[in-house]
């Protein structure tokens, strides 16, 4: 869900597009040292990847659908910086060359589905990981639930800035419900699909999924022999 | 890759919005939102008024208008969201068309309806007259940082080429029995959204190679 134009009024926009351009500033020095010299082109893959990856609707209910948001998820793969400059390039993109978000709503959709969508996406990731057996089906657990809170977060940081500047007579506590009610639901595909994505891609290509690098690093070389003898 | 590398939304024409600096159009394109959105709700007049700029601009832009209309269609949600909002809203209930339904509330929603609508047309219209090469580079010179333009520039470049690999997955999946939106697929659905992810990672290592191969030193020519 994107934020459409004239749903925040003016200064709450500019407030949250001045919140964005500082946040997506940090995230272009973090993300040099994740990507090095091939943040351009690597940004850029990734950044398409997540597009293609919000193009899959899921059915929520009542007929309707949500799509991945993809913060967590592209953080988890590719780190939190590098994931914050891709979903907000993404969401450029959208709103330049597809009118998906208002222009003067970016610096909104930014906030929430860049900062804080892969943002506490990253942070609750990075704290389950630590707290959780150093295992690769840890990796995959924490990925879920990071993914299940940042779409709530998402909702309710959206809520707390329409009470703050919405241009709708609507109470807050009625959009509150309304908006983590629905993202709930939304949010249980967001997990399962975040888990499932970053389980793959540890199967085939561990090295590629940058939240999993602590638990590969203890990983030792086996060789099994046929008498099913282990030579380490 | 054989690839188009333009993108499904540009119109090519030859009109003076086509003509016109990408800078400006991007410039104006902001000015314009930021004054559609500071309208007050019931200012018609006004509102009027930046319908009727805006719509002179599509047709001195000679964009079909039946072209811009098929797009409009991501508005669709949105809309559907702004009916809603008149039963929901507090404030003095009114009965339209025998529903009781929030006055302030209908009011919001109709301008809610009229500001998203100018949106999308002003934003379509920008994607329509203005090729993505050149959006990129009207970024360029309002001083967008380097390294977002560059990531926008791989994005917009290999886009189609994502996009189109992901709908072959689709198809492959679907002629296998397998339904990607059911949540009983979703674990078929995954396991080809991470190979979408590697098969998209690794191309990037691709395509940076090749670069430095041709001298790319973190800076497009």
């Amino acid at each position: 869900m994107h934020v459409p134009e004239g749903f925040l009024d003016v200064p709450t926009s500019l407030a949250t597009g001045a919140i964005a351009a500082a946040g997506v500033g940090l995230a272009l020095r973090g993300a040099r040292r994740e990507l090095d010299d091939r943040t351009a082109p690597m940004a850029g893959l990734v950044a398409t990847f997540v597009f293609a990856a919000q193009m899959i609707n899921f059915p929520v209910g009542a007929g309707t659908s949500g799509h991945l948001l993809g913060g967590a998820l592209a953080a988890v793969l590719v780190g939190p910086w590098s994931a914050v400059l891709c979903i907000s390039v993404v969401l450029l993109v959208q709103a330049l060359f597809m009118a998906d978000g208002g222009i003067t709503a970016l610096g909104t959709n930014v906030t929430l589905m860049a900062l804080v969508g892969a943002g506490i996406g990253w942070l609750v990731f990075a704290g389950l990981r630590r707290v959780l057996p150093r295992s690769t089906p840890s990796i995959v657990a924490a990925a879920a639930v990071a993914g299940f809170v940042s779409v709530l977060a998402a909702a309710t940081t959206f809520t707390a800035l329409f009470s703050l500047g919405g241009t709708l007579p609507v109470d807050p506590a009625k959009v509150l419900v309304a908006m983590v009610g629905w993202h709930t639901l939304i949010a249980l595909g967001e997990a399962a699909i975040t888990g499932l994505v970053v389980a793959s891609v540890i199967g085939v290509r561990p090295d590629l999924v940058y939240g999993a690098a602590p638990v590969l690093q203890a990983r030792e070389l086996e060789i099994r022999l046929p008498d099913s003898q282990v030579v380490r | 890759m054989g690839a188009g590398h333009g993108h499904r939304l540009h119109f090519h024409a030859h009109s003076p919005i086509h003509r016109a600096p990408a800078h400006l159009k991007i410039v104006a394109l902001v000015v314009f939102m930021l004054v559609v959105v500071a309208t007050p709700r019931q200012a018609y007049a006004v509102f009027a008024v930046e319908a009727a700029a805006l719509v002179g601009v599509v047709l001195l832009s000679r964009v079909p208008a039946p072209y811009l209309a098929k797009r409009m269609v991501i508005e669709v949600p949105f809309a559907v969201f702004a009916v809603l909002v008149p039963f929901v809203a507090y404030g003095p209930r009114i009965d339209v068309l025998g529903v009781s339904v929030s006055e302030p509330g209908l009011l919001a929603a109709g301008a809610l309806l009229i500001k998203g609508t100018l949106g999308v047309l002003a934003s379509l219209t920008l994607a329509a007259t203005t090729e993505p090469q050149d959006v990129l580079r009207g970024l360029e010179r309002l001083r967008m940082p380097d390294l977002i333009v560059q990531i926008m520039g791989f994005m917009i470049r290999y886009l189609d080429v994502v996009t189109a690999e992901l709908a072959r997955m689709m198809v492959a999946m679907r002629s296998r029995g397998c339904e990607p939106r059911s949540p009983q697929h979703w674990p078929t659905l995954a396991r080809a959204m991470g190979s979408l992810f590697i098969r998209s990672y690794e191309r990037g290592e691709r395509v940076h190679l090749a670069m430095l191969s041709r001298g790319y030193d973190g800076r497009l020519p």
